[in-house]
């Protein structure tokens, strides 16, 4: 069967409402549909605690917060994109406050901001500490009052329709009935958010498998500095469940075994009762993850079952403050880790949190395949660099989707064309495949947890926060033995109805496509820079590698890398300072 | 502590099956181990074909609510060594129809939410006025109703809903509630008509069973006989002025 729409959104989170709703306001009677392989609100949006960067503060500056964002992310970030981005981002996070946001607020009315990781400036915008989540909530229920925007709950995209150099629609499973379609539509926007399950010990929830990145790299569109992975400093172990930077910006502390405020050994300051801005636990991701490395190699971390952890320390910020400002993560940390953050120390790790990478975009969400675009964390545009900065992401799916909701928009209106007959029996190859390789096949020998655990701890072991040519090259191999093991995977699940097995085992095919995209950039980047550490290559090399990385899917299904240069408008690279 | 426990998991194959039947697996027993761990561990070890949602596995979601041992649960969010030595016995949320095994239909939740207008009714300001004044403590007149994660709960211990599925229900009025509290916005007019029609709040027996299952405290029977009282003035005063007193 085929339906068609003018546009379909890849994914139901904070960039794809967004850009449904920038779709639906840009051209009026857009027949825009939704497609998501969870109920929109059940997006991982929803699991952002901390906040949500825009400059508004009176002693703060649009400069100032580029500044921060272009040397979080050492120097990788294109310049012209993070100007837009953090002009945007403020009048993105007030449209959100029009529709009903609960931000926090001074005693006043006015919007209320707090400190942040890697930022100079108060500018993030929070809600409580559950920002993520009453930012989904409010796009959703916003959405809902669009004619224009239809919603596919559930369904699972397993493939991008391009022929005649554009692209033009998918193929997608309805859960429910097992219902394989064909839905056409004269622009695509991916908005799937990242891949962190290629990784055994993630924050991510289970549902960021990396789809579209899978599917825009298989339709010829390059994934974009996907050697970057984010490890946040902060998650409980065994759940991985991420406490938020906000605590550290509230005044908590990271203490190794002694006690003792180790990141003042890193070259991030000296360590004040009260938080400092841009310094201690509030420098950046990349460099705190780092250190706790060290300190593990060092013999002073905590041993626990599930490996090394240090402590961060609440307890001298009081219950009124942790109840008042953080109360999810005491929440958290109650109901799932049986510990009370009020009177106890809280057991932390660096966990994989965030693909600073994606599918290649221009400022406006363009992918090189004409009529496909992406937004939000699926995509790299890149004002992330080699390290985002904390409550960078949430503005960033706003902006962004925004965008490329837009340009989706016009571009159907100027370009639109009807589907070639070419497409449509690609499509009736793919419902093929579905129905014959993966439901039907039988004889496997193989088991699909297996074979993701094996990718898991592959990934984990070589393209971790330290990264080596030896390591990358050896995972390399694996990986390409796990991609022959795929197909010998049997389902144990043969029914229609709401087959999880058969969306798990297309999700591990995407999750194996991203992996070696991720592998083969890492390899090829012969230098140190931000979250991507070689220790074999430990120093910046600008004169190399001042670039983004492309991986490019060759027809035989190897990976190429290209490279392309980084924008640089008005800041010259520099060294990256923190707590002086 | 035993080192397994047992768990009864209700089956349920549409077109096949005539009624659901329970099938029981044996998984590690550990002390951080919710139900949807062992949930996890049954598909990827022993059977394939289990099926449950699930995923951000930290309270937030909503997608992981089943019947444990007949209580509606978020099973994220319960340990299953408050159940040992166990049985642990797992079904889909009551109330609603079941497409497979713990799989239930919400569908119907989300076309409800979608009539009482879950968004800021009013004539939207230009960006350039910038934000609408609202202090903490108006932000404190909402902020419970709008910690609702639509994980369904509320519903499935809905003594009401379970005789009338025409019930709007706990979820959907106290996200009407959210708004109508909501010093931006001007809607409460308009979500009047729904929810003052005999299958919206006066349904309500205030039996309370929404507001004991609710993970995240929003006090859906709280906002019900709130706004009870709303309605009721409002219709007095429709009687008493006839414009309504608006």
């Amino acid at each position: 069967m085929t339906t068609s729409h003018d546009i379909i959104v890849v994914g139901g989170g904070g960039a794809g409402l967004r850009a449904a709703i920038a779709a639906a306001e840009t051209i009026p009677g857009i027949d825009v549909a939704v497609v998501s392989k969870v109920y929109p609100m059940r997006s991982h949006t929803v699991s952002a605690e901390g906040g949500a960067a825009g400059a508004i503060a009176e002693d703060d500056s649009l400069d100032e917060h580029a500044y921060d964002t272009i040397s979080g992310g050492d120097w990788l970030c294109d310049q012209d994109a993070v100007e837009i981005f953090v002009k945007d981002a403020p009048k993105e996070l007030l449209r959100l406050e029009h529709w009903g946001c609960p931000w926090s607020r001074q005693p006043d009315g006015r919007i209320a901001v707090r400190p942040f990781g890697g930022m100079k400036k108060q500018r993030t915008w929070f809600a409580a500490d559950k920002t993520g989540f009453h930012l989904l909530h409010t796009l959703f229920q916003t959405s809902l009052k669009y004619d224009g925007v239809h919603r596919y709950d559930e369904w699972y995209v397993s493939k991008l329709l391009v022929d005649d150099g554009r692209v033009q629609g998918v193929v997608a499973v309805e859960l429910t009935t097992g219902r394989i379609e064909t839905i056409t539509a004269k622009a695509v926007i991916l908005t799937t958010g990242g891949c962190g399950r290629v990784f055994p010990f993630t924050t991510n929830a289970a549902i960021k498998t990396g789809d579209g990145m899978a599917l825009a790299y298989r339709a010829g569109a390059p994934l974009k500095d996907m050697e970057f992975i984010q490890y946040h400093p902060t998650g409980l172990p065994f759940t991985g469940i991420l406490i938020t930077e906000a605590a550290r910006a509230e005044g908590g502390y990271l203490l190794n075994k002694d006690g003792y405020r180790y990141l003042q050994d890193y070259n991030l300051g000296t360590p004040t009762p009260t938080p400092v801005l841009r310094s201690m636990e509030l420098g950046p991701r990349d460099r705190l993850s780092q250190a706790f490395e060290h300190e593990v190699a060092k013999g002073r971390t905590i041993d626990t079952p599930y490996g090394p952890v240090v402590h961060l320390d609440l307890r001298h910020l009081g219950a009124k403050l942790i109840d008042t400002k953080l109360p999810f993560v005491r929440e958290l940390c109650l109901k799932y880790q049986n510990i009370d953050p009020v009177t106890e120390l809280v057991p932390v790790r660096p966990v994989v949190h965030y693909t600073m990478g994606g599918v290649h975009t221009d400022i406006d969400g363009a992918t090189p395949v004409d009529g496909l675009f992406a937004a939000g964390e699926v995509a790299c545009v890149s004002i992330n660099g080699a390290n985002r900065l904390g409550s960078n992401s949430l503005p960033e799916l706003l902006v962004f989707g925004t965008r490329a909701g837009r340009a989706a928009a016009w571009h159907v209106f100027r370009h639109g064309k009807e589907p070639t007959q070419a497409v449509l029996s690609q499509a009736a190859d793919e419902r093929r495949r579905l129905q014959k390789d993966v439901l039907e096949h039988d004889g496997g020998d193989e088991r699909i947890s297996a074979i993701r655990t094996s990718m898991q701890t592959t990934m984990e072991e070589s393209a971790g926060i330290y990264r080596s040519g030896d390591s990358l090259a050896k995972a390399a191999d694996t990986l390409g033995e796990l991609q022959e093991r795929l197909p010998r995977a049997a389902l144990d699940d043969r029914s229609l109805a709401f087959n999880t097995e058969l969306i798990a085992a297309l999700e591990l095919s995407a999750m194996l496509d991203v992996a070696e995209s991720i592998v083969a950039s890492a390899l090829r980047r012969e230098e140190s820079r931000g979250a991507h550490q070689r220790t074999d290559f430990p120093a910046r090399d600008d004169n190399r590698f001042l670039a983004h990385s492309l991986a490019v899917r060759e027809a035989d299904g190897s990976c190429r890398v290209d490279y392309l240069p980084v924008t640089i408008t008005r800041w010259a690279p520099g060294e990256r300072v923190y707590g002086r | 502590m035993a080192d397994t426990i047992a768990m009864e998991v209700a089956r349920y194959q549409p077109g096949e099956d005539g009624a659901p039947t329970m099938a029981r697996y044996d998984v590690p027993l550990r002390k951080d181990w919710v139900v949807l761990d062992g949930l996890n561990y049954i598909k990827d070890e022993i059977d394939g074909t289990v099926t449950f949602r699930w995923s951000c596995r930290m309270g937030i979601c909503g997608s992981c609510g089943m019947t444990v041992n007949g209580e509606p649960k978020l099973t994220c969010a319960t340990f299953l060594t408050d159940y040992a030595p166990g049985p642990v016995r797992v079904e889909p949320l009551a109330n609603f129809p079941v497409i497979r095994d713990l799989v239930v239909d919400i569908d119907d939740f989300l076309d409800k939410l979608s009539e009482v207008k879950p968004w800021i009714v009013r004539d939207e300001a230009p960006l350039s006025a910038g934000e609408y004044l609202q202090t903490p403590e108006q932000l404190e007149e909402y902020r419970q109703y709008s910690m609702c994660i639509n994980c369904m709960l509320c519903y499935s211990a809905c003594p009401v809903y379970g005789l009338d599925p025409e019930f709007v229900g706990p979820a959907a009025i106290a996200l009407a509630q959210r708004y109508n509290l909501d010093s931006r916005d001007e809607g409460a007019a308009e979500r009047l008509d729904v929810l003052i029609h005999p299958e919206g709040l006066w349904a309500c027996t205030f039996v309370g069973d929404c507001t004991r299952v609710c993970p995240k405290h929003v006090d859906p029977a709280g906002a019900i006989q709130r706004y009870k009282l709303t309605a009721a003035l409002d219709t007095l005063k429709h009687y008493v002025l006839p414009r309504g007193g608006r």
